[in-house]
């Protein structure tokens, strides 16, 4: 009985009682969440077009970010750092779809996400032995991003929005925007999404994948650079945020591999999900729920749903 | 030109069913277990036996319990760390509550409980497949991870959080705790995992190996030819969950001495994984020698700059030591997708056709 009144009611009455702690939980679990959305638009971006399930975009996160913070160390003034950072991105993209993709198109499932994780041992070992292990502060005020926090009176108590959580929602909006007039709106937008349709009538109508390949994978790196900047300047930049990234795992089960809008609400619903389980009921199970949360409640999901919530319907012929 | 089959009959079902059926593996066979069994106790250092054999059969063994399951069932799954950790926890718990049984035998039982953890874990098997799946064996492996941390029930509560192994003696030597010696540790760890290999072997080629053979060709058909996935999908698990059990608890109780939550985690799971793709799915033998090559390979690196007398630093080794391993992993995948395993075929059908590879067998 004490444990049901703890379970089912006590948690609400609690959100009730301190309706404006209640939403600074959720405006924090809402910020991770547009986080994770934005790793979990990167791995969507690359499954979509090339059927890659890209293990290593939680690395390429922390690359990018590591890229501009050490070339903002050497010397670089800060919009040629992100520029800098953008085009070796660029050359990773290039590269990773000239020795690894386009020998391996046509394999297994498995193989190619196997490739990815050995993707993710290289660049982990560059990174550190390029930019070095220890943990960096992101460059934020040289980019121009905001600091500081307004307070929002409400409720008889205070709501406290950190700016760089606001402009990070901002930016992401801007940027599912924006890829969403690149998607339909421009050529290689269009022949990306035929390559996501099928392959061979692609090749058949004179699309090159190998480019297309590359495109998307430069187009991910920009989404890396972006969640990393954004990620770095909520914490720091360091390895640490590979196993975060890999929350963004449980988001594309929420959402289906394929589906963008998918990603953004996987990840806002595992976000706020998981921030509220954790402060109103994470105490009956000690803490650090947050650390499977997400996943569990992506298994329960897809025992109802197996394609995700905006993922294609799966037909199956023999 | 050694290795041929010809002029071996065969005169009853019995030995058109065995396991080997070539005379030449049958003594390649013996060969293997003599140096396993004598040779090495014998002769090798106890470095040798400490950090190479022993890792290298308590992987093996985890390598084996996933390629039950990915490489012949063909439910990949990230968890492997978390389910070894099952075994090794429950083991530590067994040895802690039953101390006058003997630690061997409860070896082998803490892997049933990390069957069951594992057939809960399979149940999502039964509605989604493929890389959905994947990710639900993420939710085993952190929630697991979080229980070993949290209940503080599995190691004793004890102040560190690490299980430390009790000391056991079987016939009045030490095989278990700080006075073992590596090689009695290691002929205990052989022998189980000869006995658990052969038993895998039968297993898989009898009915429920091939059943779970069929749900990784094509599932529905096998599903429509009588095969119930329920069962196989979950026996699979079973079986897998059992194996990577039973090697966790080898790995805590004859080769680590004590164990933490990090000895599970998920690049754990990973190397594991790593060692059944580079070894060969759906293969045994490519178990051994994926175990071996990820095992060996980082040794071998981390030795080299000190033997050109190189001054760097270990963490610089340990980089590139990743990024050496992670290019070998996409070369290998690119050039051998189907592994070791296959290339020891290739190799053995080459032998049987040398000197003339045109003829016709």
């Amino acid at each position: 009985m004490e444990l049901i009144h703890s379970i089912l009611v006590a948690p609400f009455i609690e959100m009730v009682a301190y309706p404006d702690f209640f939403l600074q939980v959720v405006w924090e679990g809402f910020v991770a969440g547009v986080l994770y959305s934005l790793i979990a638009l990167g791995f969507v971006l690359i499954y979509k077009a090339s059927g890659v399930f890209n293990f290593a975009q939680g690395i390429m996160v922390v690359f990018a970010a590591l890229a501009l913070v050490s070339l903002h160390a050497m010397g670089v003034p800060a919009w040629l750092a992100v520029l800098l950072s953008l085009g070796i991105m660029g050359l990773l993209a290039v590269g990773i779809e000239r020795l690894v993709l386009r020998k391996l198109v046509n394999q297994h499932d498995a193989i190619l996400l196997m490739a990815t994780i050995g993707l993710t041992l290289v660049l982990k070992g560059v990174g550190q032995l390029v930019f070095g292990g220890e943990p960096k502060p992101m460059i934020t005020e040289q980019l121009g991003l905001p600091t500081g926090s307004t307070d929002w009176e409400v409720f008889d108590g205070i709501v406290i929005f950190q700016h760089i959580d606001i402009a990070a929602a901002v930016i992401a909006v801007l940027m599912v925007m924006a890829l969403g007039v690149f998607f339909s709106k421009t050529r290689i937008g269009r022949a990306l999404r035929a390559v996501a349709d099928d392959h061979q009538a692609a090749l058949s109508v004179g699309i090159s994948l190998h480019q297309i390949w590359a495109i998307v994978w430069f187009a991910s790196g920009i989404v890396a650079l972006v969640t990393g900047i954004m990620w770095g300047a909520r914490s720091e930049v360091s390895f640490a945020l590979e196993i975060i990234a890999l929350k963004a795992l449980a988001v594309l089960i929420l959402g289906g591999f394929t589906s963008i809008p998918g990603a953004i609400v996987g990840g806002l619903m595992i976000g706020v999900g998981e921030k509220l389980f954790e402060v109103y009921w994470g105490a009956l199970f000690g803490s650090g729920v947050e650390a499977w949360f997400a996943y569990v409640l992506a298994l329960i999901f897809l025992l109802f749903r197996p394609q995700g919530l905006f993922g294609e319907r799966i037909i199956e012929r023999v | 030109m050694l290795y041929r089959e010809a002029g071996q009959f065969k005169t009853s079902y019995a030995a058109d069913q065995a396991l080997m059926p070539i005379t030449q593996d049958r003594v390649g066979l013996l060969v293997i277990l003599v140096v396993t069994f004598v040779v090495i106790p014998v002769f090798a250092t106890d470095f040798f036996i400490g950090s190479i054999m022993i890792p290298f059969l308590v992987f093996a063994l985890a390598a084996i319990g996933l390629n039950i399951l990915t490489g012949y069932a063909g439910q990949l799954s990230l968890g492997t760390g978390a389910f070894m950790g099952v075994g090794a926890y429950s083991c530590y718990k067994l040895a802690t509550i039953f101390p006058d049984i003997n630690i061997i035998v409860l070896i082998l039982v803490s892997g049933v409980f990390s069957a069951l953890v594992g057939v809960l874990f399979g149940l999502p098997s039964l509605r989604i497949k493929g890389l959905y799946l994947a990710i639900t064996t993420l939710a085993a492996q952190f929630f697991l991870e979080w229980c070993f941390i949290r209940i503080a029930w599995l190691y004793n509560y004890n102040d560190s959080g690490a299980i430390e192994v009790p000391q056991r003696k079987l016939f009045d030597i030490a095989i278990t705790g700080a006075s073992a010696t590596p090689t009695v540790r290691y002929l205990i760890i052989a022998g189980l995992v000869a006995v658990l290999t052969l038993v895998a072997a039968n297993v898989l080629r009898g009915r429920i190996g091939r059943s779970w053979m069929m749900i990784r060709d094509m599932d529905i058909a096998a599903e429509l030819m009588g095969i119930r996935p329920l069962y196989a999908k979950l026996s699979a698990f079973a079986f897998s969950s059992y194996y990577c059990g039973v090697a966790g608890a080898l790995m805590v109780f004859m080769w680590l001495g004590s164990a933490e939550v990090e000895a599970f985690d998920i690049n754990h799971s990973f190397l594991v994984l790593f060692m059944v793709i580079i070894g060969g799915m759906g293969s045994l033998v490519g178990c051994f020698m994926g175990a071996a090559f990820i095992w060996v390979l980082p040794i071998i690196i981390r030795a080299v700059p000190q033997m050109l007398g190189l001054d760097i630093l270990a963490a610089t080794t340990e980089h590139i030591a990743n990024i050496i391993i992670g290019v070998l992993i996409i070369f290998f995948l690119i050039v051998e997708p189907h592994g070791l395993a296959r290339l020891w075929q290739i190799g053995k059908e080459k032998l049987r056709t040398w000197p003339f590879p045109y003829a016709s067998t």
